[in-house]
């Protein structure tokens, strides 16, 4: 099992307002999965997301990543296993806009310090891969949001992570776009063999998955293999 | 590419942002190096003034006083001459020159004049406006608080001259008006027949009515002995500054030593102030540099917490965050600094002239002086929004939508 989620529930506090946006999830990603999780806004399926990728603290339950707990891990172990083993795509493409296409797919490299000419390579291949190798020096605002957000699945691939964690990739384009990254994203999980975790509310992406989940008031209503 | 790559790039992109924070520390570092050019340039003025000055501390016999010293009593104490020895084996900083002298009034063919034996080679050193005379040989180095060089001014090049026969003597332009010699002339003192040297020009001060011999000549000729009435001693400004009056002391404890006040405290006193502004103007820029760059810097953090937001999602750490901007800080405090010297230095050496009316010079030292200043104030101004940002919830890049 890749991930491994038990009891898990996330609690948020403002003042006298308490919010429980996670109620006590289980949850099981298989290796090479590709899982989207659906549910209304506001149900919990971002903050979910986030609590897997160590961004935010669970306030109970435990998180195992290949057998191995994560839930008490300090920042900077969180930090290594999202720079390890984890890649994002992101609504909103989430680019650093002051690097070219092709160094913001070599940032996840740069931050572990990979060498140059792996960074080359690597960013290189793989903006091939989505079909921008000639929009390399390109800087993501000379891009289409479409472009962008291809970018951004190549960066996600780029330190070869076990699992990528897509939080509403498609949200922001248009349906034959969506369509166009939803394929990409499928032909990737199956052609590098990583697993998704694919967060969404539309229906359609949803059913690219291969197991599916549904989130309703932070509490796993539906857990089932497509 | 790396960090401090990313931190490159991010300057290059906001360029007119990297504008305000470069001015800020450019023109801080500016004041400092145009203020600091500004008095050493002051301080190496007053020295030479000093120097064409002549002597600025006298050392007297116990008890005596300076008017003994300038109408020569015949029974004005005396000290022996070995002080000097003591003095010059001291080997005190500042010392640029030592002058001892035996004074005695006599007359000669009746008229009444003040016989004044000296060492030659050290009398003239000690004397400018004999220098232009043309009693002047090779000049020797000028030291002044460990900064070594020759005067440009050759008046002011430290000289020796033959020395003085036990026969010649020198006339001062008055005694030589009143004795009616000119140089070559013959004159009788304590029956002993010397011949004039040389008329030294008139300078306006007590030396215009006296006559010069050779020390030694003077004490056989007077009986004194190895002894002298007093010691006229050239100090280096700083040096009479920090205490060489009271070192001199330490030395001759039986002496009287005294600075002639009215030379060197006015100008000591402006070059104290000159270095205590230019120090209060370090002060206020690093607090104010420090301040705005602080300011810059979270201005900075703030518009860039989304690309934070995304490093850290990628994996960055704190400390990676941290680097990040610092690096960005470093970039700034090295232009920052290179800019300001360039700026601060051209600024005082083009008006220096003209407004101060000092000839004001560049000081390559400070170089690194600037570098490092303007460094220091960019990391230490950075130091508490890097933190800061790196404490960013990365969550929130996520949930922006």
């Amino acid at each position: 099992m890749l991930i491994q989620a038990r009891g898990l529930c996330k609690r948020f506090e403002r003042g006298h307002v308490c919010v429980d946006a996670l109620q006590d999830i289980d949850l099981d990603i298989e290796e090479r999965a590709f899982t989207t999780v659906t549910g209304a806004s506001g149900s919990g399926k971002t903050t979910l997301l986030l609590t897997l990728a160590g961004l935010l603290r669970p306030t109970a339950g435990s998180i195992q990543f290949r057998g191995a707990e994560l839930a008490g891990l300090s920042d900077a172990r969180w930090a290594a296993f999202r720079h390890e083993h984890l890649g994002f795509v992101m609504q909103n493409f989430s680019l650093v806009p002051y690097l070219t296409a092709h160094e913001n797919v070599a940032l996840p490299l740069a931050i572990g310090r990979g060498g140059r000419a792996e960074q080359h390579q690597r960013a290189t291949a793989l903006l091939e891969r989505v079909g921008l190798a000639n929009r390399a020096d390109h800087l993501p605002r000379e891009l289409s949001a479409g472009q962008q957000q291809r970018v951004a699945i190549a960066r996600a691939l780029a330190n070869e992570p076990a699992l990528v964690l897509a939080d509403e990739p498609t949200g922001n384009l248009d349906p034959g776009l969506a369509t166009d990254v939803l394929d990409l994203l499928r032909a990737l999980n199956e052609e590098h063999g990583m697993a998704i975790l694919m967060v969404t509310h539309s229906p359609e992406a949803a059913r690219a998955g291969t197991a599916r989940i549904h989130i309703d008031a932070g509490r796993v209503v539906e857990h089932a293999r497509a | 590419m790396n960090l401090a790559g990313i931190a490159w790039r991010e300057l290059r992109h906001r360029r007119s942002s990297l504008v305000s924070g470069l001015v800020a520390i450019t023109l801080g570092i500016a004041v400092v190096v145009g203020v600091r050019s500004v008095t050493v340039a002051s301080e190496h003025a007053v020295a030479v003034k000093l120097d064409s000055l002549g002597a600025n501390v006298l050392v007297l016999p116990q008890g005596a006083t300076v008017d003994d010293y300038h109408t020569a009593d015949i029974d004005a104490p005396t000290f022996p001459e070995e002080y000097v020895e003591r003095m010059v084996t001291s080997a005190l900083l500042g010392v640029e020159n030592i002058s001892p002298k035996l004074t005695r009034r006599t007359k000669i063919e009746g008229v009444s004049i003040v016989l004044t034996g000296i060492l030659p080679d050290s009398e003239v050193a000690s004397k400018p406006t004999w220098q232009l005379e043309g009693l002047e040989g090779a000049p020797i180095e000028h030291v002044c608080s460990g900064r070594h060089g020759v005067h440009a001014d050759p008046r002011l090049q430290r000289t020796v001259v033959e020395t003085l026969a036990a026969d010649e003597c020198l006339l001062g332009a008055d005694a030589a008006q009143r004795l009616d010699k000119v140089a070559g002339d013959r004159v009788a003192l304590e029956g002993q027949e010397l011949t004039v040297a040389r008329v030294l020009p008139a300078t306006g001060t007590v030396d215009d009515d006296r006559m010069f011999m050779h020390l030694h000549a003077a004490q056989d000729l007077l009986g004194t002995g190895r002894q002298v009435s007093a010691i006229e001693v050239m100090g280096c400004c700083e040096q009479i500054s920090e205490g060489l009056l009271s070192k001199l002391r330490n030395v001759l404890p039986d002496t009287r030593v005294t600075g002639i006040a009215q030379i060197v405290s006015t100008q000591i006193e402006t070059n104290r102030l000159m270095d205590k502004i230019s120090w209060g103007i370090l002060l206020i820029v690093l607090l104010v540099g420090g301040l705005s760059i602080g300011n810059y810097m979270w201005g900075n953090v703030t518009q860039r917490r989304r690309e934070i937001g995304i490093l850290r999602m990628l994996g960055a750490r704190r400390g990676g965050i941290i680097f990040l901007l610092l690096a960005k800080a470093v970039v700034l405090g090295v232009l920052g600094g290179l800019l300001g010297y360039g700026i601060g230095t051209l600024a005082v050496v083009l008006i220096g002239p003209g407004t101060l009316g000092l000839d004001v010079r560049a000081l390559p030292a400070w170089i690194g002086g600037s570098l490092l200043l303007a460094v220091s104030v960019a990391v230490l101004g950075s130091l508490l929004p890097a933190w800061l940002a790196s404490r960013f919830d990365p969550s929130a890049n996520m949930q922006e939508i």
